[in-house]
């Protein structure tokens, strides 16, 4: 059988912030048709890890390298990463005032659609796309209309997040901490959407604290991340060892893993 | 990788590559001798074969100039203008009265074209007329029979200073008065040209009605004239284009803009302007010192400014309402930019005279790399306004940590039932959200360009469809560059 190049591979890799060593030798592969979470406390280095991957300013790699597709993935300008399939859902989604959500997902998707060789949508084509995907996501049409993320409540605006992903159809997907500050029915919902874009040529990595939100989003793989580095690697059951057991185990005990 | 590309990008457009307007048109010019006299204003008058009250007006204009200082009020900082060193007339020969676009020097008619403003007869932009001005004088105006059925006069200023007499020596300086300030003064004694545009009773303009002023010449001051009067119950349109060479040596422009609405007449104004604006050392590029001011001197009237200022060195200019008429409405819309080294103190002045006389400002200040910008804007409501109301929103933009972004308001009221409201923000793109639309997958360029837009959106919408989206490329163009 030959072997499939993955879709992502981390290798040896250390960052620093400010100076100060934040990853300390991540080695991580995800193949195409994955789902991984990626666990651990506060301060071990899970949103580090989702803003080197996006290409965000501020963060120095001294060591090891990172393969997207097969291509150096940190030598690519952060849009470049976008346009070529890796999308973050981010924790905070920034507030654009002025700007509607249409324009802005309209612009994006046409970006990403151009360099995918695709034809560029119109308005009309845009707006049936995105009517689909947003009865899926159970989201009001209004919200696209107004301004991106201004006065969304943090529900709407990781609902959002997740419609964006399922509009951009992206081959990777990295989720830092899409579930926090969510209640169980939006929880579901996001989840959902989640659940919806799995398929045999995407990955999906979610950055999580709790395993709350595996329960609705099956991993194949889980990786408990602490000081820096992956401490431990396993299937479905590390996530519910760790829910009863805690980070303590990996010498961070900061929060426990239930929510 | 990228990174090339758009580097490349960003140092031609910081150099001023960007300004595609920059080019000299070789034509055979007639000067009036360099410096300013009377025999000059004199010159001037006789080159035109103007009657003599207006060379009068002209003189008494030169002489009180010469009694008055240059304004240094403005938060603007420039080196002393050297009044004697300029051309104060510059026109392509032939200079005679043109019947028709035929008779245009052809290198003129693909100067405009190149400007994206076709002349030829063919060609004329659909549903605008156009009244170009090159230099000092105007050399073609479209569509003026069509307009001629309507009673629409729609000419060069000096042409009706031949054919309207009446009209102009009644409004000529009737709302920018010859004393009223350096720079509009040293335009009344020296003006070249311009547009005049009278809307008779009751007819609402079919086409906007559009002037295109090109600097050319090197060495010269461009001083028009616009004098637009909407007669009892009209509407008119009006859009100004303004571009100009690109050279080392500094260029004023000190325009003068009357309007004048009667009863429930209506005028709306809208300027893109696009002047040189200097090179990314803040190296020449034009004075912008205007004096615009409408009289809404009928009951109902209303008159609103729309302005997009992305170019000039500086821009120092203050389009103004003077709400006579009860009622009556006046409005200023602005988007102005100001990136590299230049500077702007722009605004607008609302008197409120008559009863119930309503005023809306809305501002938007863009301010890139060592620019600076200030909105200054004085609302006054005088003891007989009874019931005025103003509503005033100035919002700053900041692109960078070297620029500025100021706001000056005078508010004076002297009427106890008047209600003014004044809100302010300022605001600044951030680094966080370049990177969420980056990791959509748009460029830090198309980036800042949705964000300035959704900033001037309130302004863009004022502005007439067809040049709303040449607003819009215009800022893209005058931001380009500003990320690093």
């Amino acid at each position: 059988m030959a072997k499939k190049t993955p879709l992502l591979e981390v290798t040896d890799l250390h960052v620093k912030v400010e100076g100060k060593n934040i990853l300390r030798g991540i080695d991580l592969t995800v193949k195409a048709g994955e789902v991984h979470a990626v666990m651990g406390p506060n301060g071990s280095g899970k949103s580090t890890l989702a803003h080197v991957l996006a290409g965000r300013e501020g963060y120095e790699v001294t060591k090891g390298g990172v393969r997207f597709q097969g291509n150096d993935l940190l030598a690519m300008a952060p849009e470049e990463r976008a346009r070529e399939g890796l999308f973050l859902a981010f924790q905070y989604p920034v507030e654009i005032p002025g700007v509607s959500g249409m324009n802005f997902l309209k612009s994006a998707l046409n970006e990403v659609r151009k360099h995918r060789r695709l034809p560029e949508l119109d308005a009309m084509d845009f707006l049936t796309l995105a009517r689909e995907k947003m009865r899926l996501l159970e989201i009001d049409e209004k919200l696209i209309q107004r301004a991106v993320n201004v006065g969304f409540s943090g529900g709407e605006k990781k609902r959002n997040e997740v419609f964006q992903m399922a509009m951009l159809e992206p081959r990777l997907a990295v989720l830092d901490e899409t579930d926090s500050g969510l209640d169980i029915d939006a929880l579901k919902i996001v989840a959902n959407g989640v659940n919806s874009m799995r398929s045999p040529d995407r990955a999906i990595i979610l950055i999580t604290h709790y395993q709350r939100l595996l329960d609705y989003v099956v991993p194949d793989k889980v990786h408990v991340l602490a000081h820096g580095r992956i401490a431990k690697s396993g299937g479905r059951k590390l996530a519910l060892e760790l829910e009863k057991k805690g980070y303590g185990a990996f010498g961070q005990s900061d929060a426990s893993v239930a929510a | 990788m990228a990174v090339s590309s758009d580097t490349v990008k960003t140092i031609e457009s910081a150099t001023g590559g960007d300004y595609k307007y920059g080019f000299v048109t070789d034509i055979d010019m007639d000067f009036a001798p360099r410096g300013l006299n009377e025999d000059i204003v004199r010159f001037i008058s006789a080159k035109k074969d103007e009657p003599d009250w207006l060379l009068e007006w002209r003189l008494k204009s030169y002489r009180r100039w010469l009694t008055m200082t240059e304004p240094r009020w403005a938060r603007v900082r420039y080196a002393t203008i050297d009044y004697q060193d300029s051309y104060y007339y510059a026109a392509p020969k032939p200079k005679e009265l043109l019947n028709s676009l035929d008779e245009v020097d052809p290198e003129l008619l693909r100067t405009y074209e190149k400007l994206g403003i076709p002349l030829g007869e063919q060609k004329v932009l659909a549903g605008v007329a156009v009244d170009a001005v090159f230099d000092s004088v105007s050399v073609a105006t479209t569509y003026k029979e069509k307009l001629a059925e309507e009673g629409i006069i729609f000419c060069s200023f000096s042409e009706a200073v031949q054919t309207q007499p009446e009209l102009v020596r009644k409004y000529l300086g009737s709302v920018v008065p010859y004393s009223d300030n350096f720079y509009a003064t040293l335009n009344s004694a020296v003006f070249s040209d311009g547009s005049f545009v009278y809307i008779p009773k009751g007819v609402r303009c079919p086409m906007e009605l559009s002037t295109y002023f090109r600097i050319n010449a090197e060495n010269t001051g461009q001083f028009e004239r616009t004098l637009i009067i909407a007669d009892a119950g009209s509407y008119v349109s009006y859009l100004e284009g303004c571009t100009a060479p690109m050279r080392d040596e500094n260029q004023l422009h000190a325009a003068v803009v009357e309007l004048v609405a009667l009863d429930d007449a209506q005028i709306k104004y809208s300027t893109v302007q696009n002047w040189y604006p200097g090179d990314k050392d803040g190296k020449g590029g034009i004075f912008n010192f205007v004096t615009k001011r409408g009289a809404c001197r009928g009951v109902n009237s209303k008159i609103s400014w729309t302005q997009i200022e992305t170019g000039s060195a500086i821009t120092w200019k203050y389009p103004s309402c003077i709400l006579q008429g009860d009622n009556s409405v006046g409005e200023f819309y602005s988007v102005a930019v100001t990136n590299n080294h230049q500077q702007a103190d722009t605004g607008t002045k609302m008197i409120h005279i008559g009863k119930n006389t309503r005023s809306t400002i809305i501002t938007k200040g863009i301010s890139a790399g060592k620019g600076q910008n200030t909105y200054r804007g004085q609302v006054k409501i005088l003891p007989g306004a009874t019931g005025a109301r103003n509503y005033t929103q100035c919002d700053a933009l900041l692109i960078g940590d070297e620029c500025g972004g100021h706001t000056i308001p005078y508010i004076e009221v002297r009427n106890p039932t008047a209600h003014v409201e004044h809100e302010a923000t300022t605001s600044k793109i951030s680094d966080d959200q370049l990177f969420y639309c980056m990791q959509r997958g748009l460029s830090a360029e198309d980036a800042i360009s949705m964000i300035v837009n959704g900033f001037c959106k309130q302004v863009l919408m004022e502005l007439p469809m067809e040049f709303a989206v040449e607003a819009q490329k215009l800022l893209d163009i005058s931001l380009e560059g500003s990320v690093g």
